[in-house]
């Protein structure tokens, strides 16, 4: 058993020099101002165009055919009637993938179209092109596949062979007569990761030791706007793809990969994206698109409606928990021990890094002397599981949370109390040995969010503030309130060594006499306010207003994903070092232009300025009719694997911390839940536009909140039985409560401007604390999320688990 | 096919179209007005809402042959001369939208909503957008977005009625 010896930090790679901000002021429109979102106006008019808005004279729409089956082999596929029917142009079938039949984000293992089986419900067997949308929706219909049905593999622990872990002993990873018949439902079985975490005593002893089991339901991403895409063939054996998605470049990888093309055949742009929240990772209509159009030589649309979202795009893992926490008698935690079982469905899409997160994030921003933890992602039959905003640390900070409130419980000790006592900060070592060498203010958000004032007490007066609102029937007997804390953590960036870059094209150039910056990167523009911020740091870095954003294409080098909340980071990062190197060759010009050079120039207001001489000269004229352009890659700090066998390594780039206060009316009677303010503390580092800052706060919080009370994808025998809005819940304007918001800003001196990741950190603690808070507002385990009615009402769905072993 | 006369953002359309087409294909697929979107198809998200003689429907639920002889106000139809509308410059300026795709339905509502109640509680504005979801926003903008429209209004035309539209 390895010590928990402190993991440094490898030594920085040779990023491009990064000069001292000297151009770095306060510029109206620049960094740290809430600068106005450039795409805002074409949203409120109706202008902007979404993926589901794309049209072309002549184009076709493309329909798939989906499995109907969870699990089914695959005896025949007949297409005959479909192709002969007026109006249909192609029928495709994986006999038609002309490259790898095969593609995924870490692993090749999801079928273009399949073929032999169908792993999961809704599964793409065939695609349909006709002039209209209903005679390819029709059509489809008539495409005849005949199925052998199988048996679903619908449980995460069954599918590895696992026993169902006895609480009160340890028989995890012992192979069940059972489950060993759980048929491999790929090659190499259905373990997609296993994720160890070893650090100093195998067998503690603790004073005081409580132990959970917690469940966390299929969380949707549910973003507004469906899937879809148009793809334009070339007439050249190429095409162009316009598609809503988070990562243009691995799209195009994958697209290549299936279509047996080159990059510089198959050229992406950005179609309007109506949100993501990781439903965007995966492909969704991509190929099958670009397929249907290469086939029939016409443009082609797919468009997918809600009910085809639910099966066209990859779901937060649900997941299986088990946490045994141990603790001195003044609560200093001794040990933890963990088993999470998340659920990866039927392909493994990012199940092998959500299983990273929730491993190495697993035990919150806590220092824990011995570790135990053991995190297994599975194959089974249900639907695919993948990036969801949070991306693993979202289950396990129920579990974490509820377990910390309970040992508070246990101890007699307050919640917030407990949590400030076991608190990382800057120095602290996380579960993989890795040192903490930014700030780490967990404590102080907590502090912060308890020293915030509490809403006004229940106002029995007007039935329609009753949990449940009009629909409430009684008049509010039952109705107790509670307040819960959380606080979580969340690495930013990708992790684990990945090689995580972004490359930005700025050019600066004189138009009609005043300069003019152009910005092109790749990175995806979903709702977030990237577009925003790289005007912002142009902005500030080179000192002109105007900032147009090109076009987001494959025509620049990778912005890597909008995800991990890492755009602001790492695609900020890279707009800024081009500014550099803009700035730099402008410098020289105005060398050449004032006949001598100065060494203490910034770029100020359209004008180059000299610290000690002012203003030596504008821009416009500097340039004349020079274009300066300037393309580079830019890296965040290299991270490193971790030990197979003890998980110790430094993994991730940064930490980004919040902290929710949760206060809601429980009916008790009816089981109804109001949530009265939900309060977040957040450590952004540097915000770089305030109000965007906020905004994703807000956002993140009502997700988190969603999951709590009322979001979960149902399965029944590997079949969603919820799959609209009528049925899959999200909350509405009267469910989401005000939300007072702290941000603090304790700059990462590693990070461009001191940034943190900010997007999914708020996802995360919200829902931890308003099930804090239902648990003290009725005084129930509640270890089931989402919480539902039932389980407040008559505690039926709990198991009492508390006490010492 | 059946014919319909309607006045849409202004225009008169006189088209055939199938009984049961929505509106909302006819308005998008039809006339090309794609500012009014489709979210859910089955009336939970209000991002088609648009103003059928100023009130607002789900565009999604209605046939286009009962806006017949009617007019219609979608998203684009409320900027007269580029000049954006008091609801939409209100929405722009406090931050009341992410990926905007909710955004259309979210500002006819509105309008509809200070209509009925041109001095709402911030309450008031939760219960008259509650047929319409956000999920990028958490709603708190969206509140500070109408109250703000509201406040503007009554400082530029006190006692006057906010309408939408170009007619």
């Amino acid at each position: 058993m390895p010590p928990a010896t402190p993991t440094e930090a490898p030594p920085e790679p040779a990023a491009p020099a990064d000069a001292p901000d000297a151009t770095r002021g306060d510029v109206a429109g620049g960094v740290g101002h809430s600068a106005g979102r450039p795409d805002s106006t074409l949203k409120v008019t109706g202008e902007f165009a979404y993926g589901s808005d794309l049209w072309m004279d002549n184009m076709l729409w493309g329909v798939t055919v989906r499995s109907p089956h969870p699990y089914a082999r695959i005896r025949s596929i007949d297409i005959a009637e479909a192709l002969a029917t007026a109006g249909v142009f192609a029928v495709l079938t994986h006999e038609d993938v002309p490259g790898e039949k095969t593609y995924g984000l870490e692993v090749a293992d999801q079928p273009v179209l399949a073929f032999d089986v169908v792993r999961y419900q809704g599964e793409p067997v065939a695609l349909v092109a006709a002039d209209h949308p209903e005679i390819a929706r029709q059509a489809a219909k008539k495409v005849r596949v005949d199925y052998e049905v199988l048996e679903p593999v619908t449980d995460a622990r069954a599918a590895l062979g696992h026993a169902t872990p006895d609480l009160h002993g340890d028989q995890a990873g012992q192979v069940t007569e059972l489950s060993r018949a759980a048929p491999y439902l790929h090659p190499e079985g259905n373990l997609v990761r296993h994720l160890k975490i070893r650090v100093g005593d195998p067998d503690p002893v603790a004073d005081v030791v409580v132990v959970g089991e917690y469940d966390v339901g299929m969380q949707d991403q549910a973003f507004l706007g469906p899937e879809a895409g148009l793809a334009v063939p070339d007439g050249v054996g190429g095409v162009d793809l316009y598609v809503a998605t988070q990562w243009l470049h691995v799209d195009q990888r994958q697209i290549c990969a299936a279509l047996g093309l080159r990059a510089e055949q198959v050229r992406l742009s950005l179609a309007g994206v109506g949100g993501a929240f990781g439903g965007r990772e995966d492909l969704s209509m991509h190929v099958h698109g670009c397929l249907l159009a290469l086939h029939t030589g016409k443009p082609v649309k797919m468009v997918y409606n809600r009910e085809e979202s639910f099966f066209g795009h990859v779901h937060r893992h649900p997941a299986k928990m088990r946490y045994e926490h141990g603790a001195d008698r003044d609560g200093r935690l001794v040990y933890v021990k963990a088993e999470i079982y998340l659920d990866g469905g039927a392909y493994a899409s990012s199940t092998p890094a959500v299983v990273g997160n929730a491993g190495t994030m697993g035990l919150g921003p806590y220092v824990v002397p011995n570790i135990h933890v053991d995190c297994y992602g599975a194959y089974t039959n249900n639907p695919p599981c993948g990036a969801m905003r949070g991306f693993g640390s979202v289950q396990t900070a129920f579990a974490y949370e509820a377990q910390m409130d309970k040992l508070a419980a246990q101890l007699g000790m307050d919640p917030v109390e407990l949590r400030v006592r076991n608190a990382m900060a800057e120095g602290s070592p996380i579960p993989t040995g890795q040192v903490i060498d930014s700030a780490a203010p967990v404590a102080e958000l907590l502090q912060r969010l308890r020293a915030m004032p509490l809403p006004s007490d229940l106002d029995g007066a007007d039935l329609r503030h009753l949990p449940g609102g009009v629909s409430n029937t009684t008049h509010g007997e039952g109705v107790r309130r509670g307040v819960g804390y959380a606080v979580a953590y969340k690495n930013v960036a990708f992790s684990e060594g990945f090689d995580d870059y972004s490359t930005a094209r700025v050019r600066l150039e004189a138009v009609a006499g005043a300069p003019q910056v152009t910005v092109h990167t790749a990175a995806a523009e979903v709702g977030q306010g990237l577009v925003t911020v790289e005007q912002q740091i142009c902005r500030t870095e080179l000192g002109v207003d105007t900032v147009v954003v090109h076009p987001k294409d494959t025509q620049v080098g990778s912005g890597g994903s909008t995800s991990a909340s890492r755009q602001t980071y790492v695609t900020g990062g890279a707009v800024r070092a081009a500014c550099h190197r803009v700035r730099d060759r402008v410098f020289a010009l105005a060398a050449a232009y004032l006949g001598e050079t100065l060494d203490d120039l910034r770029l100020e207001g359209g004008n180059i300025v000299s610290q000690t001489r002012g203003a030596v000269g504008s821009v416009a004229d500097v340039l004349g009719t020079e274009v300066v352009e300037e393309t580079t890659q830019w890296r965040h700090r290299r991270t490193e694997p971790i030990d197979p066998e003890t998980g110790q390594g430094f993994a991730h780039v940064q930490f980004a911390f919040a902290a929710h206060r949760a206060v809601v009316d429980v009916d008790v009677e009816l089981g109804l839940v109001k949530v009265v303010e939900l309060a977040c503390t957040q450590d952004v580092g540097k915000a770089i536009n305030p109000d965007a800052v906020v905004g994703q706060i807000q956002g993140g919080s009502t997700q988190g909140m969603g999951l709590a009370l009322m979001e979960e994808i149902q399965i029944s025998e590997g079949k969603i039985r919820n799959p609209s809005f009528t049925d899959y819940l999200i909350p509405t304007i009267l469910d989401t409560p005000p939300m007072p918001i702290e941000v603090l800003e304790y700059a990462d001196p590693h990070a461009p401007y001191g940034l943190r990741g900010v997007g999914e950190a708020p996802t995360i603690s919200s829902g931890p604390a308003v099930m804090a808070a239902i648990r003290d507002a009725c005084g129930l385990e509640l270890t089931k999320v989402p919480v539902r009615p039932e389980h407040i009402v008559d505690g039926g769905a709990d198991r009492e688990v508390s006490g010492t072993d | 096919m059946t014919r319909i006369k309607i006045l849409v953002d202004g225009v008169d359309y006189s088209d055939d179209v199938e009984p049961r087409t929505l509106l909302v294909h006819y308005l998008r697929e039809q006339l090309g007005k794609t500012g009014t979107v489709v979210g859910c198809d089955t009336s939970n998200c209000g991002a088609c809402t648009v103003l059928l003689d100023n009130s607002s429907v789900k565009s999604c639920t209605v046939l286009a042959v009962q806006a017949n002889g009617h007019e219609v106000t979608t998203i684009e139809g409320l900027a007269i001369d580029g000049e954006l509308h008091p609801m939409q410059q209100a929405f722009h300026e406090n931050h009341a939208l992410q990926c905007g795709f909710c955004t259309p339905g979210m500002v006819m509502q509105s309008i509809d909503l200070l209509h009925d109640n041109p001095s709402p509680t911030e309450q008031e504005v939760r219960e008259g957008l509650e047929g319409n979801l956000c999920r990028c926003t958490g709603y708190q903008n969206i509140v500070k977005a109408v109250l703000a429209a509201a406040a503007a209004h009554r400082e530029s035309a006190p006692g006057a009625v906010p309408s939408g539209g170009s007619t």
